[in-house]
């Protein structure tokens, strides 16, 4: 896998459109495909789902799931050596889960424990390995080959969702999941989408400079390009 | 003679505060500006309900003035503005400035009741160019990171980049406009923005 990723990073230095995409031709088919799928689909279901749930509830969904997410938030900064952080994560768990009704309610982030954002493609990034080419992913959005062996490989691996025993309702609450998600995203695509000239590259860069964000915890060094 | 002498302190001390503000630390005056633009939008009931012309006004009035959309407009173009004719520059310039303004309107009409927190500015004496940052916090939410890069002008410091979650705004405009520009020319660009700005551009899908 280290020598696909470097070999990868290497052989991403095109001359013209972007040095980091140089599969845009195929991308953009993909992101065509993603985009109506959320038109005549998801978003649609998500608007729905908004405007038909109180609030409250759609809260008490996103805490539900962010809870779950915390156990391998955790094992992640413990492999990128965020000994304390991860520390906090398991508390945040014990916490939310006992006195948060099962994780409903985010009692953790109240009591100054507050939330990380951390994958298995963060914890790459964090040991040294560069992103590969930038990848839109079928359903799943904008992604890199980093990210995409990190969210494939280990991410869903460690998903408690995705590991449900019983497909029925591992379908059901994946979809759940996804709705909760997009509904959540609703306002902030709006204000994209009013703000680029071209939305695939908007999204692509929005998401090359979000993820390296993230893997420097928010303090990437300065400079426009990602390490490669 | 003490008439005159009252004027002229008077003066002067009009002129002190004047000198003052453009000495205020960069923190300091984002800190005061965001303040008074939460503070106009929780009194408004019609900004609240999402009303443009009164959001607009709020964005013109409190923030753009400290905005140097000049600048902001050469990093985004980058290398095409040395190739852009002095008209070209103006066009871009407005028509830039008119998107930003109508993002960060829209922007505006998202909030409800987060709170922001200022994390202490790291600036030497000296400093011209300071990143103020800052936290958007939120209930049952991930904090959102929203940082201006500012730099110190005649005119007192002034904001040049924006970045929201570590993703900068006029970063991700130069991908876009380089590519424009490759595809159409500056011309082809000006008019991608233009069409943007008059709602009838959806860009390419």
């Amino acid at each position: 896998m280290a020598a696909l990723l470097a070999g990868s990073a290497a052989g991403c230095a095109t001359v013209g459109g972007s040095s980091r995409d140089p599969l845009e031709p195929v991308n953009r088919a993909v992101f065509s495909f993603n985009e109506k799928f959320d038109q005549v689909l998801l978003k649609p279901v998500a608007q729905g789902y908004r405007a038909v749930l109180p609030e409250l509830v759609r809260t008490g969904a996103s805490n539900f799931f962010a809870n779950i997410e915390d156990l391998w938030i955790a094992a992640n900064n413990l492999l990128q050596g965020k000994v304390e952080n991860s520390l906090q994560d398991v508390m945040r768990v014990a916490i939310n889960t006992v006195f948060g009704l099962g994780g409903v309610i985010d009692v953790a982030t109240d009591a100054g424990l507050e939330k990380h954002n951390e994958d298995f493609g963060q914890t790459l990034g964090r040991w040294g390995f560069g992103t590969g080419p930038y990848i839109v992913l079928p359903f799943l959005g904008p992604s890199d080959l980093r990210d995409g062996i990190g969210l494939l490989g280990f991410d869903a691996a460690a998903d408690p969702v995705w590991n449900l025993d019983h497909v029925a309702t591992r379908n059901a609450v994946y979809a759940e999941r996804a709705v909760n998600n997009r509904a959540n995203a609703l306002d902030a695509v709006k204000v994209m989408e009013e703000a680029a000239l071209d939305k695939y590259r908007f999204v692509r860069d929005s998401y090359l400079q979000r993820r390296r964000s993230l893997v420097f915890d928010g303090n990437p060094p300065r400079g426009p390009e990602a390490p490669e | 003679m003490t008439a005159m002498k009252r004027v002229l302190s008077l003066l002067l001390f009009l002129l002190a505060g004047v000198a003052l503000a453009q000495d205020t630390a960069p923190d300091v005056m984002v800190k005061g500006i965001t303040v008074d633009v939460l503070n106009i939008i929780k009194k408004d009931k019609d900004i609240q309900a999402g009303n443009p012309k009164k959001i607009a006004e709020v964005v013109e009035t409190r923030i753009l003035p400290h905005f140097d959309f000049a600048r902001m407009t050469q990093i985004a173009v980058a290398v095409n503005w040395r190739k852009a004719t002095p008209e070209q520059k103006k066009a871009l310039t407005e028509e830039f400035k008119t998107l930003l303004v109508r993002t960060y309107s829209n922007a505006l009409t998202l909030y409800r009741d987060q709170t922001v927190d200022f994390k202490p500015l790291h600036m030497k004496a000296g400093d011209t160019d300071v990143t103020v940052r800052s936290e958007i916090r939120q209930k049952s939410a991930q904090p959102v990171t929203l940082d201006y890069d500012m730099e110190k002008t005649a005119s007192g410091w002034k904001v040049y980049d924006v970045k929201v979650g570590g993703v900068s705004l006029i970063t991700n405009y130069r991908e876009d406009f380089a590519a424009q520009v490759r595809e159409s020319g500056i011309d082809g660009l000006i008019k991608a923005l233009v069409s943007k700005n008059r709602g009838t551009g959806a860009g390419r899908a």
